[in-house]
C-alpha cells in the first residue's frame, strides 16, 4: 500500500460522503415539499437528452486524425442502431453492437 | 416479485456483461496497490461508481488531500443530481427506499430505468429495487473477483465495454420513438457537440448537462404543452 491504512479510510469515507450527498441531494432539497412544475418538466424530458449526453460521453475520446480512432465506434454505434431499429431487441441489440465493435478492434483495425 | 426477478435479471445482463471488464481491470490494479479483495469488497459496495472508483487509485498512489477528494469526487459526480431529478417524484412516492434507490442510481441503472416503459403495470418499487440492487451485486461481486483471480482471465476482452455504449445507444433509440419530440435529443447533442469542441473531452459533461438543462427551460413554451398533452391522454 502506497499510504497508510488510516489515510486510505479516510479518502475512502470522504468519497463515500460525497458522492452521497450528491445521489441525495434533490431528495434532500425536496423532502417534504411539494416539486416545482418547472422541475417536473424538466426532469421529464430528462432521459432523452441524458442519454443523448452519455452516448456523445462514451465516444468522447475519439478522434478524426486516423481510420482507427473513430471508424470502430462510429461503425459499432450505427450497428447497434440498426440491429435495434430492425429487431427491437434491446438485448440482441447490444450483444451484437458489442460483437462487431470488438471484432472490429481486435481483428480489423 | 418472481416475475420482477425474471425481468430485472434479463434486462440487467448488458450491464453485468460491461461491468465485467471494468470491474475486474479495477480489482487488478487494485491488488496490485496493496488493496487486496476485502478493500474492494469495501469500496466497490459504498462507493458504488466506475469512473470514481477509477480516480480513487489515483487518491490512494499519490495519498490525496482530503479535500482534492471532495472537490474530485463532487465535479466528477455532479451528473447524479440530474439522474435524482428524473425520477424524484417516482422515488419519492415509494417512502425511505427512495434512499436506497438514489444511491444505486448510477448511469447504467438511469438507462435501465429510463428503458422501463411507463405505461407497464407489472414494473413497480420491487422492479427498480432489484434491477438496481442486481447492478450494485455484479459490479461489487467483479471487483472482488478481480482482485481474487483477475490474472486467470486470458481471453482477450478488448473493446467488451463498448457494451455500456450500446446499452446508451439502445435506450436513447427508445426513447425517441416514445417521446412526443425528439428536441430534448436535438438541444443535448448541440450541447454535448459545442462543449466537446470548445472544452475538450476530459471536462464537457457537466457544462454539457448544464447548457442542456437551460435549452430545455428555454424550450418550455414548445415541450410543455406536448407533456400536458401526453399525460392527459
Amino acid at each position: 500500500m502506497p499510504i497508510s491504512v488510516t489515510h486510505s479510510l479516510l479518502i475512502i469515507a470522504v468519497t463515500v460522503l460525497c458522492s452521497l450527498a450528491e445521489r441525495w441531494l434533490p431528495f434532500l432539497v425536496f423532502h417534504g415539499r411539494e416539486i416545482p412544475p418547472l422541475l417536473r418538466y424538466v426532469g421529464a424530458f430528462l432521459p432523452m437528452a441524458v442519454m443523448t449526453t452519455l452516448v456523445f460521453y462514451c465516444v468522447r475520446g475519439i478522434s478524426f486524425s486516423a481510420a482507427a480512432e473513430w471508424a470502430p465506434q462510429v461503425i459499432a454505434v450505427a450497428a447497434t442502431a440498426a440491429l435495434h431499429l430492425w429487431r427491437r431487441n434491446m438485448l440482441l441489440s447490444i450483444l451484437g453492437g458489442t460483437a462487431c465493435y470488438m471484432l472490429l478492434v481486435q481483428v480489423v483495425f | 416479485m418472481k416475475k420482477a426477478l425474471r425481468f430485472s435479471l434479463r434486462r440487467s445482463i448488458p450491464v453485468a456483461i460491461g461491468y465485467f471488464p471494468l470491474g475486474v481491470a479495477w480489482g487488478i490494479l487494485m491488488q496490485q496497490m496493496g488493496y487486496g479483495a476485502p478493500w474492494c469488497l469495501l469500496v466497490s459496495s459504498t462507493v458504488f461508481g466506475g469512473s470514481i472508483q477509477y480516480l480513487m487509485l489515483e487518491f490512494f498512489a499519490a495519498g490525496a488531500a482530503l479535500s482534492t477528494v471532495a472537490v474530485t469526487v463532487l465535479l466528477l459526480g455532479s451528473r447524479q443530481i440530474f439522474y435524482g431529478l428524473t425520477f424524484l417524484e417516482k422515488f419519492r412516492s415509494y417512502g425511505k427506499w427512495q434512499w436506497l434507490l438514489s444511491f444505486l442510481l448510477v448511469d447504467e441503472a438511469y438507462s435501465l430505468f429510463c428503458g422501463f416503459d411507463p405505461k407497464d403495470e407489472d414494473i413497480g418499487k420491487s422492479t427498480y429495487l432489484i434491477t438496481g440492487l442486481l447492478g450494485w451485486f455484479y459490479w461489487t461481486a467483479f471487483t472482488v473477483l478481480g482482485a481474487l483471480a483477475g490474472r486467470l482471465i486470458t481471453f482477450d476482452t478488448t473493446g467488451i465495454d463498448f457494451a455500456m455504449t450500446a446499452l446508451f445507444v439502445v435506450i436513447l433509440i427508445e426513447r425517441l420513438q416514445s417521446g412526443p419530440s425528439c428536441l430534448p435529443a436535438v438541444i443535448a447533442a448541440a450541447s454535448s457537440v459545442g462543449c466537446l469542441a470548445l472544452i475538450g473531452p476530459d471536462g464537457f459533461l457537466l457544462p454539457s448537462l448544464l447548457l442542456t438543462v437551460a435549452g430545455l427551460v428555454l424550450a418550455r413554451p414548445v415541450l410543455g404543452p406536448l407533456l400536458a398533452q401526453k399525460e392527459a391522454s
